[in-house]
């Protein structure tokens, strides 16, 4: 066990996780955090994108202990007050998701990138999500949603 | 899977680092980025007892451009590369490898040190390090070893760095004047790894070519240089007819591997008409730089 603290959406948070402890299974086992997702857990599908430090990271591949003293965002903490931000509602506008298991990681790894490229083209954002797999959507409703909210994000 | 049980050590400094390996020797592996070692672990293909997570050596981080040539920490993650200015004026063909490795999200953690180390010949940066010659400097307990890839790349996800060593940079000459680079990759979904990938540097200096260096990924169990086809185009002008020729000597001596992504034959195939596609795109902006 190694002792840990560190920053969840907002929050200061502290554990004692094994060393071998993935950052996903921290955040679902040790705080409670189940939005994030896990899928193929070896760092394939993308479900279990979270942001750490600003950057999209998957999250089957780190080590809890390696998240000690960084900021973590998942997707808990995107909409802190229980709502909708303005990524979630457009995708929601769009219908971005069906039965919903990947939509954390789309979210995530869509949200470090708008941050990152707020006027991305449709070209850009199918490749910042090249890395996360979908089974229902075709992708194509992701896409829709993630150029929705690049778009009225502009507009405030 | 979950990862197994394994002891965990997080040096701050490569001398710890160096201890522990010299401690673990075999049983150890050197955690950087985590995003090929971490599967490997959660699929039981690695059994180390320890991991030495090197991710605190802030020693080991960096990129500097200095007398022709840039040296690159071997913590220093991918997209930290992707965007270096030093990378992009000095190292073109690094610079257009890079954001062709994993997706953003493994860029995020992976480590340019981590991938040369990890050493799959189906990988991006092992094929650029080829290509130029670039040198990797370890060290272990009886001191540093600066090693040139050409002996770096020993075998499939095998390196000639000892147990006790510890990769810290990676150094990559400047291009000359005159430069032209491409990288090649042909893959079923972007950021997958390559079915083939070809590195390319060209010279041309006056309307001929005076250096040409083509590195094959996916194509054996380590990097390979196309040797014949580089000896072929030294010394010509670029045209099609050449690069012709270049394409059939680059792939006459290779045996590339066969999987489910496709058989040798395809391979051949597909590397081929990447090498006729990569020395023009390769020469057009040579023409283009000067």
């Amino acid at each position: 066990m190694v002792d840990i603290t560190l920053r969840v959406n907002g929050a200061t948070r502290t554990g004692s996780p094994e060393a071998r402890k993935t950052l996903a299974d921290f955040l679902r086992d040790d705080l409670n955090l189940t939005g994030t997702h896990i899928g193929c857990e070896h760092g394939v599908c993308g479900a279990c994108t979270v942001i750490v430090d600003g950057r999209a990271v998957r999250s089957c591949l780190m080590l809890a202990v390696q998240a000690a003293g960084s900021e973590v965002t998942t997707i808990e903490g995107l909409a802190p007050d229980g709502g909708l931000g303005t990524l979630q509602q457009a995708m929601w506008d769009s219908h971005s998701f069906q039965c919903g298991f990947c939509t954390p990681g789309f979210v995530m790894q869509a949200a470090a990138f708008l941050g990152d490229h707020p006027d991305a083209d449709e070209q850009q954002i199918r490749e910042a999500l090249s890395g996360n797999i979908c089974r229902c959507t075709g992708y194509q409703s992701i896409i829709d949603g993630v150029l929705l909210a690049a778009e009225r994000n502009r507009e405030q | 899977m979950k990862l197994p049980p394994v002891e965990y050590e997080a040096p701050t400094t490569v001398a710890e680092a160096i201890d522990l390996l010299a401690e673990h020797l075999d049983e150890a592996s050197v955690l950087a980025g985590g995003q090929s070692l971490i599967p490997l672990l959660a699929l039981r293909l690695a059994r180390p007892m320890v991991l030495i997570d090197i991710n605190g050596i802030d020693e080991l981080s960096g990129v500097s451009a200095v007398g022709g040539r840039v040296t690159i920490g071997a913590m220093t993650r991918d997209y930290v590369a992707e965007v270096s200015e030093a990378v992009a004026n000095t190292v073109p063909l690094l610079a257009a490898a890079l954001p062709l490795i994993g997706h953003e999200a493994i860029r995020s953690r992976g480590t340019i040190g981590g991938s040369l180390a990890h050493a799959d010949p189906a990988a991006e940066l092992p094929a650029v390090a080829r290509a130029l010659d670039a040198e990797f400097v370890v060290r272990g307990p009886s001191g540093e070893r600066v090693i040139p890839a050409a002996q770096w790349f020993e075998g499939y996800l095998t390196t000639s760095r000892r147990p006790d060593e510890l990769l810290l940079e990676v150094r990559l000459p400047a291009a000359r004047r005159g430069t032209g680079i491409s990288f090649q990759e042909v893959a079923r979904r972007h950021g997958d790894f390559a079915i083939v990938g070809l590195a390319v540097s060209l010279v041309v200096s006056g309307e001929v070519i005076s250096d040409a260096r083509l590195a094959f990924a996916g194509m054996s169990h380590v990097p390979v240089r196309a040797a014949a086809a580089e000896d072929l185009l030294v010394g010509e002008r670029p045209s099609a007819e050449l690069f012709d020729e270049a394409a059939r000597r680059a792939t006459d001596d290779l045996d590339p591997p066969a999987d489910l992504h496709g058989s040798s034959d395809y391979r051949k195939m597909v590397a081929a008409a990447m090498v006729r596609r990569g020395l023009r795109a390769a020469a057009d902006n040579a023409r283009e730089r000067q």
